[in-house]
């Protein structure tokens, strides 16, 4: 019988608490692996859908909102700006391009964006099948879009309006035509719909049968999407757009990190609470330590009497208390992945966030060497005692 | 096999036991007997190696235990030295089994399980080797920790108060098992006890 056999058949012998200290460390372990996935694919999801936008021109209000709305697809709009507003901003010597998103409608809670061909170049997506749009009420899918909702080349749709996943009321009498598919990016456009801006606005004015037929000066978009030509256009558009013109001029970068920031106090939080509970776990496998000392001391007495050394009492101790340990981080890793995955799957309805338990952060390895440090040294104390046991006790014990 | 000369042990600089001279051929049976606090437990402490005496010189089957480092003094114990205590203390998670295999592993002998079931079979009680130690009777327990003595069949086996918890039927039957086992490996048998009833089958006696 190994020390390790002996250590396992001590813990198996009181499945309740083992399990218990097992359960209470995985807790703790869990939590922060499912913060550490969370805010990990977050953070490189902003960063991503971010990346290709130097600023985002929309209306006034909030300047997260415009940077969640048309950038991340996750929020409601700010409101709408002049098309040749627009149209006059993309002409300045500082812009390097410009593209038009118009937002308002969705298919099956995918956002269709009416834009311009530029869009594609934005975030280098290809065509995996088909062709780009050309023509009024012709789209081209992102690939998850065409992967849930199994629409081809040459497939007929209608949008719903409203951003929501429930969508509003059909605009059945305008139905897009799939011209095309995108290959896979891993960024936001895998879950757009894309359409030159003339389909939004036909769908749009089509609604108003009783307005006057607006002229291209009349129309509206919802945000202008724009590259910098130069690095010091950061320094000065912002600010000259902001403090001239009835606009809002944003960078998703910066509003990318105020959003975590935000994001961190409430992940902070649970960080702290999921430590305590490591604590609290840790404390009970040293309680449980110093509990098996106590009742096993004529265990532990026994085995240095028929010649254990005391090393071998200090390997069956941190055995013990490693086995939970070990036990708690690959139990606390397995809930955490699980966690991530369930959360995954409940955020896809809201096409707006999403985290997947199927991926690893290199951040869990220090998490688990950590861990299983920290557990080492709350073992160390009970199994130096069960190494300084003095064998001649248990004679003259009585 | 046993050679005490001039052993004085304290504690707390209150002398515990002394013993001028004692010897114990090989194969001897012989009892320490004494009143509570007479040093008996001490001297089996000293013969198994557990502590080193305050004074005087004690070889066991020729070793002088004081000249080893506490690492040798653990493997000669492991080796030569089979222990029965008073509360009969098995490893109560492990079965009757296990509890003799620790015992073999211990002492640095190989896995051999017809040794093992051989030592069980002796005793006749093979058909506990399955069940855990913490499930035996006190008389079950006994006849296992006397079985766990002998597997390794040691020169030396040592039995501290081994009677004590026992009606006179059961007295007499523990120490038959203990000294036929014994005899069964040509051991040398040291009990020590304050049982008057124990007297009897010793020809050799340490009064204390």
């Amino acid at each position: 019988m190994t020390t390790l056999g002996l250590a396992w058949t001590y813990l198996a012998a009181r499945p309740l608490l083992t399990a218990l200290h097992v359960l209470l460390l995985a807790l703790g372990v869990a939590t922060i692996v499912l913060l550490i996935l969370f805010t990990g694919q977050t953070e490189e999801r902003l960063e991503r859908d971010a990346k290709a936008v130097d600023l985002v021109v929309g209306a006034k209000g909030s300047p997260l909102q415009l940077i969640l709305s048309s950038v991340l697809h996750a929020d409601v709009p700010t409101g709408n700006i002049p098309f040749t507003a627009a149209r006059t901003l993309a002409a300045d010597p500082m812009v390097l391009s410009a593209t038009p998103v118009s937002l308002g409608d969705s298919y099956r809670g995918f956002r269709i964006v009416g834009t311009d061909a530029s869009f594609l170049d934005l975030y280098s997506a290809r065509i995996a099948k088909g062709l780009p749009f050309k023509g009024e009420m012709e789209a081209v899918l992102g690939a998850r879009v065409a992967r849930q909702s199994g629409l081809a080349p040459g497939a007929t749709f209608a949008g719903s309006h409203g951003l929501a996943a429930a969508g509003g009321a059909a605009h059945a009498e305008h139905p897009y035509r799939v011209v095309g598919i995108l290959e896979p990016t891993g960024s936001v456009i895998d879950r757009l719909v894309l359409t030159p801006l003339e389909s939004v606005w036909e769908v749009h004015e089509g609604h108003s049968p009783g307005r006057a037929h607006p002229t291209q000066e009349s129309r509206e978009i919802t945000a202008l999407l724009v590259r910098y030509r130069t690095p010091i256009a950061a320094a000065q558009l912002p600010r000259r757009i902001n403090g001239t013109t009835s606009l809002q001029a944003a960078s998703p970068a910066y509003e990318g990190a105020r959003l975590m920031k935000l994001i961190g106090v409430g992940v902070d939080a649970l960080r702290a609470f999921a430590l305590v509970l490591m604590a609290s776990a840790a404390l009970s496998v040293f309680i449980a330590l110093i509990s098996a000392l106590q009742e096993r001391r004529y265990d532990l007495g026994l085995l240095r009497l028929m010649g254990a050394r005391p090393s071998r009492l200090l390997a069956l101790i941190a055995a013990e208390g490693m086995t939970l340990v070990v036990g708690g981080v690959i139990l606390g890793l397995a809930l955490g992945h699980f966690a991530a995955e369930g959360l995954g799957r409940w955020l896809v309805e809201s096409q707006a966030w999403s985290v997947t338990g199927l991926a690893w952060d290199p951040a869990e390895l220090w998490l688990c060497l950590l861990v299983i440090a920290f557990g080492a040294a709350t073992c160390a104390i009970p199994a130096i005692l069960a190494y300084r046991r003095d064998p001649a006790t248990i004679l003259l014990e009585r | 096999m046993l050679a005490v000369r001039g052993l004085r042990h304290e504690y707390a600089g209150r002398t515990v036991l002394t013993v001028a001279e004692w010897d114990v051929a090989q194969g001897e049976a012989s009892l320490v007997i004494g009143p509570s606090g007479s040093g008996k437990s001490t001297l089996l402490a000293i013969l198994a190696g557990l502590i080193v005496p305050a004074a005087g010189r004690v070889s066991v089957a020729g070793c002088d235990l004081a000249a080893l480092g506490p690492a040798s003094r653990d493997r000669f114990r492991a080796r030569h030295v089979g222990l029965v205590l008073q509360t009969l203390h098995l490893i109560g998670v492990l079965s009757v089994r296990d509890n003799l295999r620790i015992a073999r592993r211990l002492a640095g002998l190989a896995e051999d399980p017809a040794i093992v079931d051989g030592a069980l079979a002796a005793l006749g009680i093979e058909a506990l080797a399955s069940r855990k130690a913490s499930r035996l009777s006190v008389g079950e327990a006994q006849r296992v920790a006397i079985a766990r003595a002998v597997v390794n069949r040691p020169p030396l086996i040592l039995a501290d108060e081994p009677t004590a918890a026992l009606d006179d039927a059961n007295c007499q039957r523990a120490l038959a098992l203990l000294v036929d086992q014994a005899a069964a490996c040509g051991a040398t048998l040291v009990v020590a006890t304050h049982d008057q009833r124990v007297k009897p089958h010793f020809k050799r006696v340490l009064e204390l």
